[in-house]
């Protein structure tokens, strides 16, 4: 540090007066949190959003209802309801195909996703998604192919097919052991980003994510079976709703500034409507019992509030992404607390 | 190879990815913003270096920097702030000098100077603020951080992202899927998946600044810093770096400069400090960096485990609506 040139001492000597206020957005929602003054380059974003398009809410909703039909599949073979247990099974693979058709063409081609074989890292919620699912994904078509076997006329069923009556129940139930994380590491999937909205939301999001996913497929199992098997998932769809709407509160709550955007535009609509239609789904779902038009009904109401979940916690994420306030408000605010992010050494253990 | 500090907190990241004693001591940038003129020089020695595609060539109207942000196709971006805001108030001399230098008279040289063309300007020393605007101009060439807990390594399910031995952060064109999960995982939006133009390499491969790993490889200057004619951009060991900036920031205090700072630098912060930090001459997100930027993967433990409750939530809940009642 010689050169002359350095040593200049340019810029101000003046005070610290900080420049706030930037850029304001009016909001005609009500909102918990006062609206905040905050300053940014030209109000260009700091975090840059995914790049992700429609693929991958449609991923996440489809892995949901896969996750939860393997489950209702798995009660319902233990407990003789065999319409369930068919219509569990082959939802779950139609499910898992639309998940792993839009996984592909987020990816472009087939053979990435092998290449995501290539390493197994902790570290990365879609490596961990990707193993859970190769793990799941062949239990869950082993079950739907031995449904299908079971379905042949019995003179069809010979030879290496009579396998299929072996694998089935075995295939079925660990489907229904490894489906549960399926539904809820997709919530990990999103919270592990600098995206404010969805990490600001990693508490609650798995919990919203299986609430969601467990109504989203007990309305499946709602429409597709008779009514006198629909007794668990009409029960199921409830404790999902519930769940969904429950934790989804709690979610705003704790998210502070950065669940504005599940109010605001695109976002919040769905958001809305999501509400809407599982509020409805869950009413629907206590008089199902009595009639196959409000049991459908109130399936399909299930299964649209869903997909209106997952695609408007996702498009609530990428507008947090495109504003820069969501980015710097909540850091700003900490650091005015004095509270900034450091590393404690954790305390030493007192020597003996 | 993962230690238990791998996720958040002081390491040595090279040594954290498992590279042996004999690697070399880590490499970084600090780029000091209070001389940094806004020439450009290291954007367009990093494109001509790297071979980085021009994309944006939007007047964007809000300033004097069209080149927009960091972002696939460009790894290294000045910022250029206009602030309502005095320049400081020491005498650099120039004048007296040039005057003592000719005579008795400054001679006008024709110069641009900062008041609108036509104005008389005072004779030096009668009223020295009017040829001091109200304003400043702030300028910083942002790049990679090279984080000591770099999210977008951490994300990456191929590991085509990867520490090198100089410790900092690369991406493998050849094994990136193109997911992009790196792109939201960086706290301060560095990297980008290349959209284009038509025909350039890499076109869907996420990109950002590699601190130029095939020149260090063979012990020389990243481009940019090489090309920088203020030395505002200087590359070297990041130790060293690290107490040649505190000496820089305590030398522009003692000048009476207080609103020197410096960011990124503090090995116990968010992102564990990062290998490319920078003195600012204001608060961060002046320049269009995060105030208090933290690595997502420190949460990820809990991330998971909140993942695990609600998968037996899931469970339990699903067994439960088949026990009891038969409809
Ligand atoms: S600044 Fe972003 S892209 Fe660079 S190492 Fe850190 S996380 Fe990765
Ligand atoms: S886009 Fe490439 S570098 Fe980024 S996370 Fe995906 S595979 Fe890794």
């Amino acid at each position: 540090m010689t050169t002359p040139g350095i040593e200049a001492t340019p810029g101000s000597a003046g005070g610290r007066t900080r420049r706030r206020g930037g850029r304001r957005k009016g909001g005609g929602d009500r909102s918990m949190v006062p609206e905040a003054t905050f300053t940014s380059y030209y109000g260009r974003p700091i975090v840059k959003p995914s790049p992700w398009e429609n693929d991958i809410p449609i991923y996440l909703f489809a892995g949901g209802v896969a996750a939860g039909s393997s489950l209702i599949a798995a009660g319902a073979d233990l407990t003789g309801r065999p319409t369930l247990r068919r219509s569990g099974r082959l939802g779950a693979l139609a499910a898992l195909t639309v998940s792993m058709v839009a996984l592909v063409h987020d990816l472009g081609m087939p053979s990435r996703f092998l290449n995501m074989l290539r390493v197994a890292k902790l570290t990365s919620p879609m490596s961990v998604g990707t193993w859970i699912l190769s793990i799941y994904g062949p239990f869950a078509g082993v079950a739907a192919a031995a449904e299908v076997v079971s379905m042949l006329p019995p003179r069809l069923r010979g030879g290496p097919l009579r396998l299929a009556a072996y694998a089935d129940r075995p295939a079925g139930l660990l489907a229904g052991l490894f489906a549960p994380p399926v539904a809820a590491y997709t919530a990990v999937l999103l919270s592990d980003t600098a995206t404010p909205s969805w990490h600001a939301a990693y508490k609650e999001l798995p919990f919203v994510f299986v609430g969601s996913a467990a109504a989203a497929s007990a309305g499946l199992g709602l429409i597709t079976s008779p009514l006198e098997e629909t007794g668990p998932v009409r029960r199921m769809a409830l404790g999902g709703a519930v769940l969904e709407l429950v934790m989804e509160q709690r979610m705003e709550h704790t998210m502070g500034i950065t669940a504005e955007p599940l109010h605001h535009g695109k976002a919040g609509r769905l958001m809305k409507a999501a509400k809407a239609l599982t509020v409805a789904g869950a009413a629907g779902s206590l008089l199902a019992g009595r009639s196959r038009v409000i049991a459908v009904g109130s399936g399909l109401a299930l299964l649209a509030g869903s997909a209106c979940t997952r695609f408007g916690v996702f498009e609530a994420g990428q507008e947090s992404a495109k504003d820069p306030k969501y980015t710097v408000v909540p850091q700003r605010e900490r650091l005015d607390r004095g509270e900034p992010i450091r590393f404690e050494k954790p305390a030493e253990p007192p020597v003996t | 190879m993962a230690g238990k500090h791998s996720l958040f907190g002081p390491v040595d990241p090279a040594a954290d990815a498992g590279y042996e004693e004999d690697r070399p001591p880590r490499k970084g940038f600090f780029t000091d913003t209070s001389i940094c003129i806004g020439c450009k020089a290291c954007e367009v020695a990093c494109k001509e270096w790297n071979d980085v595609p021009a994309t944006h060539f939007d007047l964007l109207g809000s300033s004097y920097d069209n080149s927009f942000s960091l972002n696939a196709n460009q790894w290294r971006h000045v910022a250029f702030i206009e602030q309502p805001k005095r320049m400081g108030e020491q005498e650099s001399g120039l004048r007296r000098q040039a005057q003592e230098a000719a005579g008795q008279q400054a001679v006008d040289l024709g110069m641009p100077g900062m008041a609108p063309p036509g104005v008389m300007l005072p004779e030096s020393g009668e009223d020295d603020a009017v040829d001091r605007p109200d304003f400043r101009w702030l300028m910083s060439s942002d790049v990679c951080k090279h984080c000591t807990h770099a999210a977008c390594l951490d994300v990456c399910p191929t590991g085509s992202l990867f520490r090198s031995e100089f410790g900092t952060v690369v991406v493998q064109d050849d094994i990136c899927n193109g997911c992009g999960y790196c792109v939201p995982a960086c706290p301060y939006g560095v990297i980008e998946r290349r959209k284009g133009p038509e025909g350039s390499k890499n076109v869907g491969i996420a990109q950002k600044c590699t601190l130029c790993y095939d020149r260090l490889g063979s012990g020389k200057t990243p481009a940019c810093a090489q090309a920088c004619p203020t030395q505002s951009i200087q590359f070297g060991d990041v130790e060293e770096l690290r107490e040649r900036a505190n000496a820089r920031v305590e030398q522009l205090h003692e000048a009476g400069i207080m609103d020197a700072r410096l960011y990124g630098n503090d090995p116990e912060d968010g992102v564990g400090g990062t290998g490319a930090f920078f003195l600012l001459m204001d608060e961060p997100e002046v320049y269009g960096f995060p105030p208090d930027p933290v690595v997502t993967t420190k949460d990820l433990p809990e991330m998971f485990t909140r993942a695990g409750a609600a998968a037996l939530v899931l469970l339990a809940g699903a067994a439960l609506s088949f026990v009891g009642r038969r409809r």
